[in-house]
Parts: structure tokens; C-alpha cells; sequence
């Protein structure tokens, strides 16, 4: 029997405003325990929330860039439950209506588009942080997170591989970044994922009993950890057994899932209605007025760049992996004309150089202008392609135009096809005994008098003029 | 329900909270009586819409003021007795 | 005469002319509290130093001419409101040594204008309950029958005012809290419309009904009390952003042809006879001054009681749930995990009354009962403010005796919630619908007992209140007395 996946993904994204949800604390990480905290956030008696406008903007940004309709009206709940991380006993959130609903994110799959459907988007609050003390009999409780701003984007269970969960991750990773809503960070917490998963045989409709998996902190653990249980499953499907509903943690050293039977009971979280906030009415034009602060988006942008400057599809994929970056690109494109270049140089070359020394494309000391009189200097063949990588080089480490680097060291391409033939003449004269293994069938020693010919020139020479010539000169008698 | 409220009671407290609440939800039944199709339930006493403040920075409390009330507030965090598993 | 026994507006004026020092009516409320705190009890903590520092630099304010309100005159304040500093239990162990770090916004409001805090004022645990008898720092007596209770939860705030312990207070109103122990203690006391003052600072019991209000001496001094506390704060969501009006310019004026609902389901039986004879009398004072009395009826009265503790409870359990030890506020000692620790702090900290409606709330809100339960309130809740809707386009305002009975003795009722909570039917009406009420005396019983009448108007009709109330306590034909402490 065969059966195929049912995935849905729960996703929390920290959003970028400066302060949380509910009270004037910064939400900057990476503070002193405790420092980033009032009585609002600690949840001391009396205190009451006010909802950052920020918050609100962000969350629509989000609902718009993933075709959601807005509801006009969206009101606020509480989900009680006690731990020592969630101040007030309870975590305000939305529950009966959110923010957003029935929106869709499109990915593509070997070569083929998929849509995935969003359930929903809704606001929340984030707790504090835990630090359980392993050998001791205490945990430790940090309130800085507790109060900053979340969305939580829930999909539709509309994947059907682990591939296709990592892919709709992705995509809603970058889309958010993109927004400048969220810096997308899984190890920081900042970008978090649940996932629900079933089986059911091929053909069925209904759904089969569903495991909730969490504690995926990076894309290639939630696909992992999505193999594994479906492998899981299938092996207790196949032995005539039924799946337990429960929550598994994935350990990420043994490579599986195990249950939080035992751990966690069924949780009833009592919402109602929250008394202290007023409900989030959402105009016509408000919508329309955060629609034209939109970026161009991810996907939108890959396709344009396909179309408008002619490169292939994966070219478009690692040219639009930030904004910034892409953004470089069409800097450079435009100043030299010619994207193709444009693309290898910035793919090749100038990302290679950015990941050795972890910058970011924003303080990249060769700029879309120099990059792009490089190129124009390799396309009117002032330089070789070989030298241009050269006084590439240079240019990261100085800062310098290539004009300048190229005069200053001489690096001017030979094109004078005299000039250049009377050095392959000599290069030929000053190794006979190379010319008579070649002329008895040694073709491979081409490549050597190219070398010579190049070393003696110091890499200036134009390698397409040396080419003819040395034919020429190596095919006569 | 007591787990849930994160209360404990000794037998004698149970048996009269038990036979109190009994009281009081048979009086609560009383509401079944009436009829409310259709009508919004009535969750605030106000009508006011978008209340919000701008997200600008408040100081914080600081952290030795956040923890001066704390029953185990040493070493810079809440301490708690772990969840034993 | 001593001083503590003035009101506010007899103080201002005497503190304008130089005749008296904040300092000498401080000194003066202080000598008083001495001399009947032990029988009384209103506080759970008496601030002297702190008073008369305040009233040494309200003085010097004075000297200088920018006097506010309430500039100089002492004020208690229930101990559920918290102030930076010093120690807001709420009646409970949980908080027995809570220091807030932050003041409430009245609070800030009071100090800007230069009032004196007297001290934090005994309460009902959380202010559930009706008698004062559930404060875990002992139980305040009525001034005016110290065998009885003062009516609660603001039992505190009402008898110093009744036994000139301070000038005026602040109590709160979830359901009656402030309106039944002024009534009790013949008293003065409003609960303004929801929204209208701001709750930052409240510690929270129903978040959806509660209101921080003035417990005073007479109509006029409650007027002032209401200038200095209302208006928006952006601290508070659900504060109304609408104008204070002066209220002081709604006392002595007449209410010729005003119309006065009288609900007829609030005259079943159960009521003690003589204030039943007291409402009559108030009816006929009114009539006498050109207000028009006649019956209208409220049809979802007899569901008011169950929609409010439904309600309350549920959003009490919440509002409580962050008291687990963990932060600050009591722990208990001997936990041996996290979940023990919970259990025992939550069951040592809070008394019998706070765990019943915790357990109350919990039930109404869990999942199987949410619909049945707290949706259903309030549902009814809406027919409820919509019942008072429609009656005040008949009438400008309601009259209903504040309270069934006078003051009951202390430990009686205390075994049958169900008739605690009848106690409350009269008043939890307005804070359901979300609109003001005050009670003002009308007379004491044969035996000595004070007794009130209540008023209520529409949404933001404090004014019509003040001047009703206020033509009311002009004219009425009984003898003013006072406690024989």
C-alpha cells in the first residue's frame, strides 16, 4: 500500500519593530538577562497592555505579500496556561478572528509550480526563555523575549513531501525578509517551525491521525525530521498499527523523533476574548495604503529577471537571494549593459569574496560602478578576462577603480598582432626541442607555447590573437 | 479543575467547595432559559476601535529593579523549581 | 471642632484662607485614627511619615498659590491600587510584601494635585466579596455598629471615611464595591461610567467591569474627587478619550421636570421594610422638587446576578493566574518541583472566597462550557445594557435602593454564598451595562444603621448624577448624624 504524506507548518516570525507588542521595552536581542523588561512584560498586578501600531502594519505587510485577505475586523484572546516563562499565566493572542486568512505562497519543484495554502495569519505575543540547570533542581527564567511581537503563519496541510515543507519554508523565509519584517534567523529564534504530519494511503480522502513535531531549529532539520517520522509512521502503518496523536521533539543527535507523552498533558487553554484590548479595525485604505510600500517580492523578481535580462533560472535564484544583493546586481547590469556578465562576475567572484570574510553585500568594497567598468573594460578588451580576475583582486583589497589599478600596473591587454608575433616567434626559437616533439605529434605542447607565450608577456598578451598565431606559425613548416 | 487553576484542596475544602459551586451552577442555569440567537456577545463595556501607540522606546525597569521582588531572583534570572519529568 | 471631621470643599476653603495647614488636618486625621483605628480597622497601612512630609510641601504649594483640588487634603486609597514604594497587598498574602515599582495613574494623578495619602485601605482578598470579612489582615468593623460589617469589598475606604479617618477615599467597583459599603457606612460613593477612569495601576480582579471611584463625605466633595480622576490615559486601552467636564458646576442646581425610572424589578420581596419606607421618602423628596417618578422595567434583571458571576469569575481567573510565585509576591516554601511549587503557592496565598471564584471562573471558560457559560453571559449582558438603553430614553435617570438590608452582622451569611451574592443584585446591573452609579444616604434605620439610595444615569451621565444627588441630599428631611465612636 502506498501512502503519501499530509504536511501543514506552523511557522512563529519575530518581527523587526523596535519595541514589543505591548509596552515601550526594546526587543533587541542578545541583552543581559532581564534588562529589557517593565512591569508590563513581567506581568506585575495592575498593569495593562497598549498594542504597537508597528505590529500591526508588519502583519500586514505579510498577509498582503502571501494573498491573504485582511479581515476588517480582528480581535484580541487570551490562551491561558501556566509557566514560569509566560508572565501573566496567560499569552495574549488572536483566536477567533485573526488578522488574516486564506491566503496561498506558490513554490516551484523541479521545475513545476505548486501552490500551498495559508490558513491564516494572527498576531502574538512571545514568552520569555528557560534555561533549564541540567544536574540541578532549577530553571532559570529570562523575560527580555517576553512581549515581543510575533506573527504565526499557519499553512494549509497541503505538502506532500518533506521536500516540498522545506521548500514553502523557504519561501516564507524569504518573503519575510524581503519585507524587512523579520531577520529570518532559526538559531537565534527569531524564525521558528512547527509541523503537523500524517499518512494516508494513496487515493484516500480523509485525513490520517496527525503527529505534531517540534524543535526543528534549521530548514535542513525540518526536512530531516519530516523524513524520519514519515518513515515512522509508515512502518507503524504497515504493521496494521494506528498513530498515536501526540507531540514528538526531534533530537537532532539521534536523528528521530520521540514522544512528549508524559511531558505535556492536553492543554485547555480557555480563550476568551481579551477585555483589556480594543479590536483592530482594518480600513479600505489602510489596506491600500500598506500595498504600495510593498518591495518587488522574491518570486516576482526571479521571474522579471528571467525575462527582462535573459538569464537562466537558477542564475535568477542566487541573484535574488536578498534583496540587496539583487538589487546590485540590476546596478551593475545596468551601468555595463550586460547582465550575463553582470551575473557570472556577482555569482562567481564577488560572492565567493563577500562568504570568505562573512560580509554583507552592503560592504562589498567593489561597488555596482567599479564591478561594472571591469566588465566593460574585459568586453572593449583593455584587459583579458585572466587579468581581470587579478585587478579584481586588487580592487576588493584597495578599494580602487580598475582604470586605476590597471595603469598603475601596467596590466593593459597586448592586442598588436606584430608586437605579439614577434614574441611567439621567439618563444618558438627558444624551445626547438618542444617545436620538434609538437611537429612529430605531440599536439598536447600547443598548450605549452601558449603558457610561454603568456608568462613572457606576464598574462597580457589577448589569448585569442596568441591562439591564431601560434597556429599559424606551428602549422606552417 | 483544580490542576488546571493550579490549586490544591484538602478533602474537607473539596467537599464544600463542591456542594457551594453545585449551588451557585444551578443558579447559573438560569441562563439557559433565555433566548440570544443573534445577538453579539457583549465583550467590552466601551466601543473603541485601534487603540495603538507608536513604537518608539521606553526605558526599561532594568533588570535589578525587574528582580528586587523576586522570591529567587540571584544570578540574574527568575529561578524556579524544574518541571520534574 | 477638629478638623477631620470637614469635608473637602469646607477644607479648600480654609486652607485658601490661611484659617488652617495641610499639616494641622493631617496631624488632625492622624489623632483620629490613634484614638478609633484599634475598634474600627479601615487600614492595612497607615502612612504617617510619608503624609505628613506630603502636607509639609502641600503647604509650602499653598503659600505660594498653585494649590490643586485636592491640594493638602488627606485621602486613603484602597489597598488594590499600587503605589510606587509602599506595599499593595490587595488583602491577600500573596502580596503580604509587595512593593510595586510603579504608581497607578491616579495615583500619580492624586500626587500631582497634591493630595495626602493617609494610608492603603483594608479590602475584600482581590476584591471579591461583599463584607471586608475575606482580607486576610483582619476584618474592618461598620463605624456605626462595630459588631457589623462595613460592606466590602471597599469595607476599608467607606468606614475611615464614616469615622473621619481621612477626608475622602478612592475605592473600586467590580459589582458594588463601592456603592454597597458607602451605602452601609452612610457614606457617599460613585462608580463612574467604565472607561471614564483609568485602571492602569488597578490590580485587575474583572477587567471587563472594574472602575476606580470616590468614597466621600457628601455630593460636592464627590464632584471633586471625580475632577482630579477622570480622563484618558494612553496607559489604558478601553480609557475613553471623552472631555471632564467641571462636575462641581452639576451640584446645587434644581431638577424641575427631570424624569426618575424607578425599575419594578427591583422592588421583589426580600427588601427590609424600612428602606423600603426610605426610597418612598426620597420618591416623595423628589416630587417635591418637580422630578417626575414612575415604574419602568429592566426585563433581564433576574439574570444580572448569574451573567455577573460568570463573568467576573472567568475574567478573574486569568487576571490571577500570573500570581505563581515566580516573580515576585509570595512563594511557598516547600515546593518540591515546579508544579508543587504552583499548587502550594496558589493554595497558601490566596484565601476560600478567591480560590471559589477562581475555581468558578475556570469552569465557565473550559472548553465544553465556554459556550454554555461565559459566551452566554455575555450575551445576556448586551440584553442587559440594552435594557438600559431603552430606559433612558423614558428617563434621565434611574432610583433603586442601593442595598436589601442594612450592614449584617459580621460572621452572618458568610456560610451561604448564594445569599452573599443576592446582596448584590441591586448594584451589579451598572457595572455590567458599563454605566455610572452613586449611592447617596437617605436615612438610618430605627436601630442606628445608615441606609442608601442609589442612582444611576447613561454612559458618561456622571453630571446628571451629581446634580440629582446633589439637589436630593439639599432637601432631604433626615437628621445627619455620625458614628458614636
Amino acid at each position: 500500500m502506498e501512502y503519501e504524506p499530509i504536511i501543514g507548518l506552523e511557522v512563529h516570525a519575530q518581527l523587526l519593530t523596535n519595541t514589543k507588542i505591548f509596552c515601550g521595552c526594546s526587543t533587541r536581542f542578545g541583552e543581559a538577562p532581564n534588562s529589557n523588561t517593565c512591569p508590563i512584560c513581567i506581568g506585575m498586578p495592575g498593569v495593562l497592555p497598549v498594542l504597537n501600531k508597528k505590529v500591526v502594519e508588519y502583519a500586514m505587510k505579510m498577509a498582503v505579500a502571501t494573498h491573504c485577505r485582511i479581515n476588517g475586523r480582528s480581535t484580541w484572546a487570551r490562551k491561558n496556561y501556566f509557566y514560569p516563562d509566560l508572565p501573566k499565566g496567560y499569552q495574549i493572542t488572536q483566536f477567533a478572528h485573526p488578522i488574516a486568512e486564506d491566503g496561498y505562497v506558490d513554490i516551484e519543484i523541479d521545475g513545476s509550480k505548486k501552490t500551498i495554502g495559508i490558513t491564516r495569519i494572527h498576531m502574538e505575543e512571545d514568552a520569555g526563555k528557560s534555561i533549564h540547570d541540567e544536574l540541578g533542581a532549577f530553571s532559570y527564567v529570562d523575560l527580555n523575549r517576553a512581549g515581543v511581537p510575533l506573527i504565526e503563519i499557519v499553512s494549509e496541510p497541503d505538502m506532500r513531501s518533506a521536500e516540498e515543507a522545506a521548500h514553502y519554508l523557504r519561501r516564507l523565509h524569504e518573503i519575510l525578509v524581503y519585507l524587512k519584517i523579520c531577520d529570518g534567523n532559526m538559531e537565534e529564534g527569531s524564525f521558528r517551525c512547527d509541523a503537523n504530519i500524517s499518512l494516508r494511503p494513496k487515493g484516500r480522502e480523509e485525513f490520517g491521525i496527525r503527529a505534531e513535531l517540534k524543535n526543528m531549529n534549521s530548514f535542513r532539520n525540518v526536512q530531516r525530521a519530516l523524513e524520519y517520522e514519515i518513515q515512522r509512521q509508515r512502518a507503524i502503518l504497515e504493521g496494521g498499527g494506528s498513530v498515536v496523536q501526540e507531540t514528538r521533539l526531534w533530537d537532532v543527535s539521534q536523528g528521530a523523533t520521540h514522544s512528549m507523552r508524559g511531558k505535556e498533558e492536553a492543554h485547555d487553554y480557555r480563550y476568551f476574548p481579551e477585555p483589556d484590548l480594543a479590536p483592530v479595525v482594518i480600513s479600505d485604505e489602510w489596506k491600500e495604503q500598506i500595498k504600495t510600500t510593498l518591495p518587488e517580492l522574491p518570486m516576482e523578481k526571479r521571474e522579471r529577471f528571467i525575462n527582462e535580462y535573459g538569464i537562466p533560472s537558477y542564475d535568477a535564484g542566487v541573484l535574488t537571494a536578498s534583496r540587496d544583493l539583487a538589487d546590485y546586481f540590476e546596478e551593475t547590469a545596468r551601468i555595463c549593459g550586460n547582465p550575463k556578465s553582470a551575473s557570472n562576475w556577482i555569482m562567481g567572484d564577488l560572492l565567493a569574496y563577500l562568504n570568505e570574510e562573512k560580509r554583507e553585500v552592503a560592504a562589498s568594497p567593489v561597488t555596482p560602478a567599479t564591478l561594472a567598468e571591469l566588465i566593460n573594460m574585459i568586453e572593449n578588451k583593455t584587459i583579458s578576462g585572466k587579468i581581470a580576475k587579478e585587478v579584481f583582486d586588487d580592487m576588493w583589497k584597495s578599494g580602487k577603480h580598475p582604470g586605476e589599478i590597471v595603469e598603475e600596473k601596467g596590466l593593459v591587454q597586448i592586442t598588436d598582432t606584430a608586437q605579439l608575433e614577434t614574441i611567439v616567434e621567439e618563444v618558438l626559437e627558444a624551445h626547438q626541442k618542444q617545436l620538434e616533439q609538437y611537429r612529430s605529434g605531440k599536439d598536447k605542447l600547443f598548450g605549452f607555447f601558449v603558457g610561454q607565450t603568456m608568462k613572457a608577456t606576464r598574462g597580457k598578451a589577448n589569448p585569442e590573437i596568441v591562439n591564431k598565431l601560434l597556429k599559424k606559425k606551428l602549422s606552417s613548416p | 479543575m483544580a490542576h488546571l487553576a493550579r490549586l490544591d484542596f484538602s478533602e474537607e475544602e473539596k467537599e464544600m467547595f463542591t456542594s457551594q459551586i453545585n449551588t451557585i451552577l444551578m443558579y447559573m442555569d438560569i441562563l439557559n432559559g433565555i433566548d440570544t440567537t443573534g445577538i453579539e456577545p457583549m465583550t467590552h463595556a466601551i466601543s473603541l476601535d485601534n487603540v495603538t501607540r507608536e513604537d518608539t522606546e521606553k526605558k526599561s525597569m532594568g533588570a535589578e529593579s525587574a528582580l528586587a521582588g523576586a522570591p529567587d531572583g540571584n544570578m540574574g534570572f527568575f529561578g524556579v523549581p524544574k518541571v520534574i519529568e | 471642632m477638629e478638623s477631620h471631621r470637614l469635608t473637602i470643599h469646607e477644607l479648600q476653603k480654609k486652607l485658601r484662607e490661611g484659617t488652617l495647614t495641610s499639616v494641622g488636618i493631617t496631624e488632625s486625621v492622624y489623632r483620629r485614627i490613634t484614638s478609633v483605628e484599634e475598634k474600627v480597622r479601615s487600614y492595612i497601612t497607615v502612612m504617617e511619615e510619608y503624609a505628613m512630609e506630603q502636607a509639609r510641601e502641600a503647604d509650602r504649594r499653598i503659600q505660594e498659590g498653585n494649590a490643586g483640588e485636592l491640594t493638602g487634603v488627606p485621602i486613603a486609597l484602597k489597598d488594590v491600587m499600587c503605589t510606587e514604594g509602599i506595599r499593595t497587598t490587595c488583602g491577600s498574602r500573596m502580596l503580604e510584601n509587595f512593593i510595586p515599582p510603579y504608581d497607578a495613574t491616579i495615583v500619580g494623578k492624586l500626587k500631582e494635585d497634591g493630595a495626602i495619602f493617609v494610608g492603603k485601605t483594608n479590602m475584600d482578598e482581590f476584591a471579591m466579596g461583599s463584607s471586608t470579612e475575606t482580607s486576610q489582615f483582619g476584618i474592618t468593623k461598620n463605624p456605626w455598629d462595630l459588631e457589623r460589617i462595613p460592606g466590602g469589598s471597599s469595607g476599608g475606604s467607606a468606614a475611615a471615611v464614616a469615622a473621619d479617618e481621612c477626608i475622602a477615599s478612592l475605592g473600586t467597583d467590580t459589582g458594588g464595591s463601592i456603592r454597597q459599603p458607602a451605602a452601609l457606612c452612610g457614606v457617599v460613593g460613585m462608580k463612574p461610567t467604565y472607561g471614564r477612569v483609568s485602571r492602569f495601576g488597578l490590580v485587575a480582579f474583572a477587567s471587563s467591569l472594574d472602575q476606580i471611584g470616590p468614597i466621600t463625605k457628601d455630593v460636592e466633595d464627590c464632584a471633586i474627587m471625580m475632577n482630579v480622576i477622570s480622563g484618558h490615559d494612553s496607559n489604558d486601552s478601553t480609557s475613553v478619550p471623552a472631555e471632564v467636564p467641571d462636575y462641581r458646576t452639576f451640584i446645587s442646581k434644581d431638577i424641575k421636570g427631570w424624569k426618575v425610572g424607578i425599575p419594578r424589578e427591583y422592588f421583589v420581596g426580600g427588601i427590609d421594610p424600612e428602606i423600603t419606607a426610605a426610597v418612598d421618602e426620597t420618591i416623595n423628596t423628589l416630587e417635591g422638587l418637580g422630578a417626575h417618578c414612575f415604574e419602568i422595567s429592566l426585563p433581564h434583571t433576574e439574570y444580572c446576578v448569574a451573567t455577573y458571576y460568570i463573568i467576573a469569575p472567568s475574567e478573574a481567573s486569568s487576571n490571577l493566574a500570573r500570581y505563581d510565585g515566580v516573580r515576585y509576591g509570595f512563594r511557598a516554601a516547600d515546593g518540591e518541583d515546579l508544579l508543587d511549587m504552583y499548587k502550594k503557592t496558589r493554595s497558601l496565598g490566596f484565601g476560600a472566597e478567591v480560590k471559589r471564584r477562581i475555581m468558578l471562573g475556570t469552569y465557565s471558560l473550559s472548553s465544553g462550557y465556554y459556550d454554555a457559560y461565559y459566551k452566554k453571559a455575555s450575551q445576556v449582558r448586551a440584553l442587559i445594557r440594552n435594557d438600559f438603553d431603552r430606559a433612558f430614553t423614558q428617563c434621565d435617570v434611574i432610583l433603586t435602593p442601593t442595598t436589601p438590608t442594612p450592614a449584617f452582622r459580621i460572621g452572618e451569611k458568610m456560610d451561604d454564598p448564594l445569599q452573599m451574592y443576592l446582596y448584590d443584585i441591586f448594584t451589579l446591573s451598572t457595572n455590567l451595562a458599563g454605566i455610572p452609579g452613586i449611592s447617596v444616604p437617605c436615612g438610618y434605620t430605627k436601630g442606628g444603621l445608615p441606609m442608601g439610595v442609589q442612582f444611576m444615569a447613561n454612559h458618561f451621565g456622571e453630571g446628571k448624577l451629581f446634580q440629582i444627588a446633589s439637589a436630593y441630599e439639599q432637601n432631604s428631611k433626615f437628621e445627619r448624624k455620625r458614628p458614636g465612636l
